[in-house]
């Protein structure tokens, strides 16, 4: 009779492949909050139950363990990179190691964008961060497997700010000397 | 004069302090908020920030409208409200330049979700920014679409990012699939409109195409049957292909991970193929060969290798795969079992919870490691094992597997014990014919945990030995004799008080031996000092009331 139960349950399991990340979540050691992105409808007020739940779970975890922790259900698989704990939620029947390979694909981008990227990197230039994270996920998929192309795409977009700001900075100029 | 001058010069020095840069003060809010030694001091900071901002906005502040949204995006960050600011990332989403619309589309997904009915606003900017000459524009309003569209709103584009699909850049394309599958997710009707372009994108090259286009069928399938058959048809050949050449692939640089080529692209395909596999023989039996490949074929001592495994061991086990397909599979799982790396083990037994409907006796085979695994040190590991444990149970093993977790009960760490004993007594209780045995594990688990056994477990415990007058005198010896030996815990206490007053006679008159059993001598005061004491220990609810057993009992040993 269990049996019966497992393969239902199992039949189930087996067909709804999915991989989507239904919430990014980076925090300090200190359980300081550095990004976060939720790709599932939560409120304002279950996210902040959320990451508090989280983070007692998983700053808690000693340095052996395995790097998947049961959660409400879900599986949230998280690895730990210096003073940051980079975590994913995704489903129970999701694949776990490859979440944690698209971790390491995101932490190598930072990396490589902030050179030798470090927490205050990500706490005082967050909003490039985020636009790194939008690069490699959408809808909690992964858009994006070449880091180069990554790094790429983000470069031609800090371009066109940096090129918006310098026309900005000549119509100023032409002001300043009107005015001498 | 000198006052105009300075003027002027003042706002022009406004002008080149970019507003498009968060300059300075965004780091000094930043920084005031880190120096904060107390929660009260960051709210100050916080509430003098946001007022600034709200002045900013009631003011329509053009020119410092790029900087507050920043601000704004930080502080929401830190968890504090900010809706007052959402209308912002509408502004900045209308304005013409690409620097206002980067930080208005992340201020968009940040500080709303897709329940707000602001959202629907955006709808018409989103449009036209999906026309927009700016490739880069187009993919913001793609990426906020895939991040937060609503029902309606997917509806309403639905059209637009079809015709994205189009189109040559290959980011954009992505990005279009990507933002089809949310479209797809919240409007499973539309799936039919998708599913001719993705077969056909599966012809690309781009590998980030690729990935996104293979999710995308893999999400068709799901939303539509009609999808489903489609994609059987024209997609499986090309499937195949794609999986062939990166899995056969040369050193690709830009793709590689531990030495393969595009993991991630590998896990996709995999992935698809079980979802068009599942129940289709024809299917099932065009990926055969390539499975068999990647199973024997990808190296297994990195984490992107394993990860490629676990995907292919899970599509094997969900498609109609061959038994010889099916023994590759199973083997891999038997090497994942005994990895070093916990995180493989951990996997490895997931993967056999799933194997159980497949393959029962295959799973059997691994028990031993599988009860290795119960007393891991890592906790998620432990609890993955007991639970698989407990679907292992039969009438051939329950016996010696029951040992070994009563034995581990005893050293398991407090956390643990909860979890362990309920299963415990989950297993003894469904193979409680053999009433001596049920006995004597119930007794075993009383005195070690029996504070974690629930109520209607020990009340089941009792009616048994109510019913079984042959155990009686048995049950109340070996109650006896686990009160004195360690009376600590309170069902076991409970369940002792109540035996020895029903059946107390037969306690100090070895009534009903069984032949495992040596005589004991237990006189009538020893009966009633251990009652008494037991009482007094815990002076809480008994079955019955407490002073007329402890008289009944005296009575009792009298007659």
């Amino acid at each position: 009779w269990i049996l019966f139960q497992v393969h239902c349950h199992l039949i189930f399991l087996f067909f709804s492949a999915s991989s989507q990340i239904n919430f990014v979540l980076l925090i300090s050691r200190q359980g300081k909050v550095r990004l976060t992105k939720w790709y599932s409808p939560y409120t304002q007020k279950e996210r902040t139950k959320v990451i508090r739940e989280l983070s007692g779970l998983i700053l808690t975890r000693g340095p052996k363990l395995c790097n998947f922790v049961e959660w409400r259900g879900y599986k949230v698989v998280y690895r730990r990179y210096a003073s940051l704990y980079f975590c994913m939620c995704i489903d129970a029947d999701d694949n776990e190691l490859e979440v944690l390979e698209i971790i390491h694909h995101f932490v190598e981008i930072l990396d490589r964008y902030f050179g030798s990227v470090c927490e205050l990197d990500l706490i005082f230039n967050f909003h490039k961060a985020y636009y790194v994270l939008d690069e490699i996920l959408i809808s909690g998929e992964l858009q994006e497997s070449s880091k180069k192309n990554v790094a790429r795409l983000i470069a031609a977009q800090d371009s066109l700010v940096e090129a918006a700001k310098e026309e900005a900075g000549s119509i100023s100029n032409i002001i300043a000397q009107a005015t001498k | 004069q000198d006052s105009v001058e300075r003027i002027v010069e003042d706002a022009a020095m406004d002008l080149s302090l970019n507003p498009f840069s968060s300059g300075t003060r965004l780091r000094d809010m930043i920084r005031a908020i880190r120096a904060s030694k107390t929660a009260a001091e960051e709210r100050a900071v916080v509430r003098r920030e946001c007022a600034a901002i709200r002045a900013a906005i009631s003011d329509n502040d053009q020119d410092y409208r790029h900087r507050n949204m920043a601000k704004l995006m930080f502080i929401h960050m830190l968890g504090y409200p900010t809706h007052f600011g959402q209308m912002e990332c509408l502004k900045l989403i209308a304005a013409s330049g690409f620097p206002e619309k980067r930080i208005g589309y992340l201020g968009l997904t940040l500080l709303l979700d897709e329940r707000q009915e602001v959202l629907m606003l955006v709808t018409n900017s989103l449009k036209q920014d999906l026309n927009h000459s700016n490739q880069f524009i187009v993919g913001l309003a793609l990426c906020a679409l895939g991040n937060i569209c609503s029902a309606e709103m997917a509806r309403d584009l639905a059209p637009e990012v079809e015709r994205l699909l189009q189109t040559r850049d290959p980011n954009t394309k992505k990005k279009a699939a990507l933002c089809s599958i949310r479209i797809v997710r919240k409007v499973p009707d539309l799936a039919e409109n998708f599913m001719g372009s993705a077969a056909s994108l599966l012809k690309e090259k781009h590998h980030g195409v690729l990935i996104s286009v293979v999710q995308l069928c893999t999400e068709l399938c799901k939303a539509s049957r009609e999808a489903l058959e489609y994609l059987r048809k024209h997609s499986v050949e090309g499937l195949v292909r794609i999986l062939r050449d990166v899995s056969n692939s040369s050193y690709a640089p830009e793709y590689d991970i531990a030495g393969i080529t595009d993991p991630f692209l590998h896990i996709r395909v995999l992935r698809l193929m079980r979802t068009l596999g599942q129940g289709d023989a024809d299917c099932s039996e065009h990926v055969n060969d390539i499975l068999a490949q990647v199973a024997t074929k990808t190296e297994s001592n990195k984490n992107a290798g394993n990860a490629i495994l676990y995907e292919c061991v899970e599509t094997i086990m969900g498609i109609e795969a061959t038994s010889g397909l099916r023994v590759l599979a199973i083997n891999i799982l038997g090497r994942f079992l005994s990895n070093r790396d916990n995180n493989i083990r951990y996997v490895a037994l997931n993967m056999l919870m799933k194997a159980m409907a497949v393959d029962t006796l295959a799973v059997q085979r691994h028990r031993v490691t599988i009860l290795e695994c119960v007393k891991d040190a890592d906790v998620s590991i432990r609890k993955r094992a007991l639970e698989l444990v407990y679907l292992l149970v039969n009438d051939t093993n329950v016996k010696p597997l029951t040992k070994e977790l009563v034995d581990y009960l005893e050293v398991s760490d407090d956390d643990f014990k909860e979890d362990l004993t309920a299963k415990i007594c989950s297993i003894v209780e469904k193979f409680s014919q053999d009433k001596l045995w049920y006995l004597d594990q119930m007794f075993k688990v009383l005195t070690l945990t029996g504070n974690f056994v629930k109520d209607d477990v020990w009340h089941a415990l009792i009616v048994l030995i109510s019913n079984a007058p042959e155990l009686q005198g048995y049950s109340v010896r070996s109650l006896y004799k686990a009160l004195q030996a360690s009376g600590t815990q309170e069902s076991l206490v409970r369940v002792a008080v109540w035996c020895i007053g029903e059946y107390g006679e037969m306690l100090v008159n070895n009534i009903s031996m069984l032949d495992v059993e040596e005589p004991i001598t237990v006189t009538e005061s020893d009966a009633v000092d251990a009652l008494e004491l037991a009482l007094k220990r815990y002076s809480v609810d008994f079955p019955g009331d407490v002073t007329k057993l402890s008289e009944d009992t005296s009575n009792c040993c009298a007659e």
